[in-house]
């Protein structure tokens, strides 16, 4: 056979292919695959399951197999689903399809964060193992017990000194960078650390506290010690003094957000009209002013939205605790105090109250949130 | 007057330029401390500061000199032409001949150190010791139930490593694909309930995720997923599909609505939209969401902790336990500390354009 002929098909061939596409066609042939299709798929999918749930082959392989498991097996969900919707007659083929589409991520979230926000809600008015309606007792000790309260006054600490500090260093350094030609070198370095883990933070940050101890002889390893030691003073177990321990963790979130708190100011600055800039200095107004009469007022929208994110992210604080203190010598905080609630004593009650309280918390901020999101979108 | 100005600028300039080294130099000086200490030999980080790795003047021994028993030793003492009390020789006095004597001990050790100013060069030896510790670990051969025997890598960071890397990958894609899916669905189809829907998406952008783990964790339990990878990758999808799904709503739905119509009209399905238009318009937001989500899910110890503990440890917990175990063991948790970083500082360096563009938009509406 040539080639011409192998790229234009025989008359012969196309029979055969218009008797498959009938035979398809068939409503028997049309249920008949519209079951096989998704029985295949579904067993394909629940071998690779039982494989992945089951874990004992070799890493490397476990490695690869879920990779193409996890990211084909949803590929062929959407593919086999959305080719059984349209199977169906027109009409409900286009009702259907869009749920084809938002389906299954309405499914996920719905078990992942919509109704665990309910069973959290009635777990939290039950006994520790969930067998007895115990009424508010859980709330109780989540708004009065001494530990709890403890965790409300450093969560307090770390939304109060680590947002200003991240915001207003954050806006200090965007400011000053903005008029320098090493701009990006000096913004790189303080972004950095958000591409570590808070426990990678956690270490480099104990490193920095170390304390070895008193005595003749002894060259303290820690870098604040040293310091400290070099200016006269005595060294510390930093970590271990409260209530400035929980200063020096806030610290490490200090660390990590100003970068945050940097880049989205710098951008906001850059947003800052030159018109209006050399409008003012041309009308003799010193740095200081343009800083505080324009850039800030300017900039107000995105300074509000940079501290709600770091306010939220400190009333979530927990690694950074849990690797450097465990929330011991009083710095326990409230999500620490739910982990331990929830997984070393077991009880899911009061862990359910302590995170409905963590919801209460940033409640104003969803309601803001859903207010600001549907008055952008008048005609969505 | 113009000259002035120009004098006002540089100092100025100066100034700023001052403050924001300073600032640098206190953000990077923690993390150059356990850079340096991870190549130093396990017996040295314990004797000195890791700084003492760079030129500078040390007191160094050169003598031992034991008083004689006469001398009282809680009265005056005199040595080197010095007369002081023994809370000053403690301290430290210095001596007509530059040496400098300092107690050694308590008062009966009647000893006292002599020692000398001195530079100090680069004489500390690095090494790749740690690293070796920390990457291959031991050998673990034990019999499973069958009776088969297996050898494995024991809990060291490599498996943690790989561990990390089977849940960031497919942790990372799968939401997106979902996201990307929805937002599609959100942006350009009609459908009964679609505001609701939004609006819950909205919602739960800022619920935190400890809402979730207990019943997350009982279902788990039950369904036998609990410290699966695919379950972690679904808590994951779960935790990640709210801002996916927002992000690449805002995306898509600025997309012109020209171009879709037309194509609808060339008789495209939806399906043929969103594999041949959307997904290849949409690839900057799918990037800056990949690596938002990469690194998070690199750096993520809670939702880990919960859902893989012990079993398929990933590289923060790998770290975290070393630092709860061998507290002290500084050569061993730097050189962790700075393999847990790696990857993720590489792909955030690498990537940094896509994740600013990302967290710009992430930036939950205030």
């Amino acid at each position: 056979m040539n080639l011409a002929q192998a790229n234009t098909p025989s008359p012969n061939n196309n029979n055969l292919f218009a008797k498959i596409v009938n035979w398809f066609g068939s409503t028997l042939g049309k249920i008949l695959v519209s079951i096989l299709v998704p029985a295949v798929t579904f067993i394909v999918l629940w071998q690779g399951y039982l494989f992945l749930s089951a874990a004992n082959a070799p890493q490397i392989l476990q490695v690869i197999v879920a990779i193409v498991w996890g990211v084909g097996g949803v590929a062929l969900l959407y593919l086999v689903t959305n080719w059984l919707v349209m199977k169906l007659p027109a009409k409900a083929a286009r009702t259907l399809q869009p749920f084809v589409f938002v389906g299954p991520a309405i499914a996920i979230m719905g078990w992942f964060l919509a109704i665990p926000v309910v069973r959290s809600l009635i777990a939290s008015f039950r006994n520790a193992l969930g067998t007895e309606w115990i009424g508010l007792d859980n709330y109780i000790y989540a708004f009065t017990n001494p530990r709890m309260l403890e965790t409300f006054r450093n969560n307090a600490l770390w939304m109060v000194f680590g947002t200003s500090f991240s915001v207003g260093l954050g806006l200090l350094i965007a400011f000053l960078a903005d008029r320098t030609k090493a701009e990006v070198v000096y913004k790189s370095i303080i972004f950095t650390p958000m591409a570590i883990s808070f426990v990678g933070a956690g270490v480099i940050w104990k490193f920095v506290y170390t304390y070895k101890g008193i005595g003749v002889g002894i060259q303290e390893i820690g870098l604040l010690n040293a310091i400290v030691s070099a200016l006269g003073g005595t060294p510390q177990p930093w970590l271990n003094i409260p209530p400035w321990n929980n200063f020096f963790l806030i610290v490490i979130m200090i660390w990590l957000q100003t970068g945050y708190a940097m880049v989205i100011l710098s951008s906001a600055i850059k947003g800052v009209p030159a018109e209006l800039l050399e409008a003012a200095r041309i009308d003799g107004a010193t740095e200081t002013r343009v800083f505080f009469n324009i850039i800030i007022p300017y900039i107000k929208g995105t300074l509000l939205t940079v501290t709600t994110t770091i306010v939220i992210f400190s009333l979530k604080t927990f690694d950074i605790v849990r690797v450097m203190t465990g929330g011991n010598y009083g710095t326990n905080v409230i999500a620490n105090e739910f982990y331990l609630q929830s997984f070393t004593y077991n009880d899911a009650g009061k862990a359910s109250a302590i995170a409905i309280v963590l919801l209460l918390l940033v409640t104003p901020v969803i309601v803001n949130n859903i207010r600001s999101f549907n008055e952008q979108r008048k005609g969505f | 007057m113009a000259k002035g100005q120009k004098t006002t600028k540089r100092t100025q300039s100066f100034w700023t330029n001052f403050v924001l080294i300073l600032i640098c130099v206190i953000w990077m000086v923690p993390v150059i401390g356990i850079l340096i200490t991870s190549f130093l030999p396990s017996e040295d980080i314990f004797k000195t500061g890791w700084w003492t790795v760079f030129p500078h003047k040390e007191d160094i021994e050169i003598d031992r000199v034991v008083l004689p028993e006469d001398v009282d030793v809680n009265g005056p003492i005199t040595y080197g032409g010095k007369t002081a009390m023994f809370e000053e020789w403690q301290r430290g006095i210095e001596l007509d001949d530059g040496t400098k004597a300092t107690w050694y001990g308590n008062k009966r050790t009647r000893t006292l150190v002599i020692s000398k100013n001195q530079w100090v060069g680069f004489t500390t030896k690095l090494t790749l010791e740690n690293y070796k510790d920390v990457l291959t670990g031991k050998t673990i051969t034990y019999k499973d139930a069958q009776g088969n025997t297996i050898t494995r890598v024991g809990n060291d960071l490599s498996g943690a490593f790989l561990n990390s890397l089977a849940v960031s990958i497919p942790g990372t894609i799968i939401p997106i694909l979902i996201a990307a899916f929805a937002a599609f669905g959100f942006a350009w189809l009609e459908f009964p309930g679609r505001n609701i829907f939004f609006t819950i998406i909205v919602a739960l952008l800022v619920v935190p995720l400890q809402i979730a783990l207990v019943p997350i964790l009982q279902d788990y339990v039950s369904l036998g997923l609990n410290g699966t990878f695919l379950g972690i990758w679904l808590a994951h999808t779960g935790f990640g599909l709210p801002l996916a799904t927002y992000l690449l709503f805002n995306y898509i739905s600025t997309l012109p609505r020209e171009l879709l119509e037309s194509a609808y009209i060339d008789g495209a399905s939806n399906l043929t939209i969103f594999t041949n238009l959307i997904l290849p318009l949409s690839v900057p937001a799918l990037a800056s969401f990949a690596i938002f989500q990469f690194l998070w899910l690199w750096n993520d110890y809670l939702v880990a902790l919960v859902f893989l503990g012990e079993k398929n440890q990933t590289v923060t917990i790998a770290v975290a336990r070393l630092v709860g175990e061998k507290g002290q063991d500084w050569h061993l948790m730097t050189a962790a500390a700075f393999v847990s970083m790696i990857l993720p500082l590489i792909v955030f360096l690498a990537l940094q354009r896509y994740f600013v563009r990302g967290l710009m938009a992430g930036s939950v509406k205030g």
